[in-house]
Order: C-alpha cells, then structure tokens, then sequence
C-alpha cells in the first residue's frame, strides 16, 4: 500500500494504492499536509486502485478536508467504487465530500 | 507465529460441519491487516466471496482489531487480543476479546448525526453495526461477536 502524489494544472493528485487504514493513514495525511504547507490549494485523492477504507482512513479524510477549508482550499474525491461509496453513504460522509466519478471530472471540477 | 504468544489453531473441523480458528495476538497494529487478509482467506476456501467478503468482512473485523488494540488494551504489549473465528455451513462468526475494561456501547455517539459528521473519529463502531448481521457486545464490553450469513441483506441494509 503506498500513495503516489502528482501535480498538473496546479491541483495535487494523490492516488491510495491497497487499503486506507489505520497502520497507513499518517502516510496520507503527512503527503498532503506536506503539500499545503507549500502552498498547494486544490486536491484530488483518487481511489481507483483502492481495496477498503476503515474508519481511521475515513477519519484522516474528514480531517484532511477541513485543513486545507481552513487554508482556502478545495479537495475532490473520485473513482470510488461500489464498496467505497456504501461507506461514504453509510457514514454519511457522501453529504460531506465532493465526489467525482472520474479523475478528469474531479480535475477539472475547480 | 509470534514469539510469546499462542500461534494460530487453524481448521478444526467439528462434527457439524464448521471449522473453528483461534489466534491470540499482541496489541500491536501493525498487525491487523495481515491477520484480517488471513482470515479472509479462510472466508474464501469455504465460500464467501464479494462484497460481504471485501467490504462487510474486512472492515468489520479490522475496526474490532483496532477498538481491542487502542481502546480496549491500550497498546499495551503485554496483554492480548483473542480472535475466535467459526465457518459454518451458511454463516461465519468472529469473535474479538481484549483484556481492557470493557465499555457501554450504548453510550458511543451516533456519527452520522449533523453535529458528529465532522468529526474525526468514532465510526469503528458504527461500521460494524451495520456491516455485519448480528453484533453482540458481551462481559463488560471487551467480548464483540460478529455474524455474518453466507447471503443475507445487502451490504448497508442491515
């Protein structure tokens, strides 16, 4: 499991390779705090590679997404498959994100 | 498997038909996801697969690992983490013990009311509610079992 992040038309993509879970979720939240710290300001996490997230990859995302709201910041989420998106409805997380289908729709969404 | 602590007692089939797994395991993160990974393995030589398997399964069982680990034992490497797990013809069951004090669960915050939504914890418990068929919190709260039928209601509905 590893994340990648990428750069293009000034929005940071992160692509979650395996699982978001607890003994991972540092990882990403370190990556993108790392990159807001610089000055980035638009996000997409993709989760086309993505197994499962539990509730503490859940959880590092609510708190990613309200640090970089408080930067001025916007952050996407797309290719949730249909596991994913029964999470994101179960916890009502769905009513909390911008969700995008695909990558190029969440990159070009700002 | 690990040095200290009981390895795994794989595959014991009774007479009925159903195969019991028992492992005891440090209170040690790093762990939690092989051991889920394994036990899926198991789930999926004896006919689970999809979603219940890759969603229901695995997320379940991987939030009761990491509430024994942090909440129940604390880290705390010297205490263990029970995990019993029974394949029977048309359900499967896990159950987690820790060596913590246990809690009331009917105290833990509903994380999907407006107020919870933003925060950045407290849906471990929630998620396995409705992830798996049947939730049982025994003792003092240390002792979850979890059911899950081989075809039951979709995943969510439950």
């Amino acid at each position: 499991m590893s994340f990648h992040a990428s750069k293009a038309n000034g929005v940071v993509l992160v692509d979650v390779d395996g699982q978001l879970i607890v003994g991972n979720r540092q990882d990403l939240k370190q990556k993108v705090l790392d990159e807001l710290e610089a000055g980035e300001r638009r996000f997409v996490i993709d989760f086309v590679n993505t197994g499962y997230i539990d509730s503490s990859g859940l959880g590092v995302l609510v708190s990613l997404s309200k640090k970089i709201r408080e930067q001025g910041g916007a952050l996407r989420l797309s290719n949730l498959n249909e596991d994913l998106r029964t999470l994101f409805e179960l916890t009502k997380l769905d009513t909390l994100f911008e969700i995008s289908d695909t990558r190029d729709e969440a990159l070009s969404s700002f | 498997m690990i040095r200290g602590h009981r390895p795994i007692r794989p595959g014991r089939a009774s007479a009925s038909g159903s195969v019991d797994f028992v492992m005891d395991l440090p209170s040690d993160l790093s762990l939690v996801e092989a051991v889920v990974s394994y036990l899926a393995g198991r789930c999926r030589d004896f006919g689970f697969d999809g979603v219940r398997l890759d969603l229901n399964f695995r997320v379940s069982v991987t939030e009761a690992l990491v509430n024994a680990v942090l909440y129940g034992n604390r880290s705390d490497r010297e205490k263990t983490v029970r995990v019993e797990m029974r394949l029977a013809p048309g359900h499967l069951r896990v159950t987690v013990i820790d060596q913590g004090p246990g809690f009331d669960p009917a105290r833990v915050p509903d994380p999907t009311l407006p107020e919870n939504l933003g925060a950045p914890g407290g849906r471990g418990l929630f998620l396995i509610r409705h992830l798996m068929d049947r939730t049982e919190f025994l003792d003092r709260g240390n002792i979850v079992r979890m059911t899950l039928v081989h075809s039951g209601p979709e995943s969510g509905s439950a």
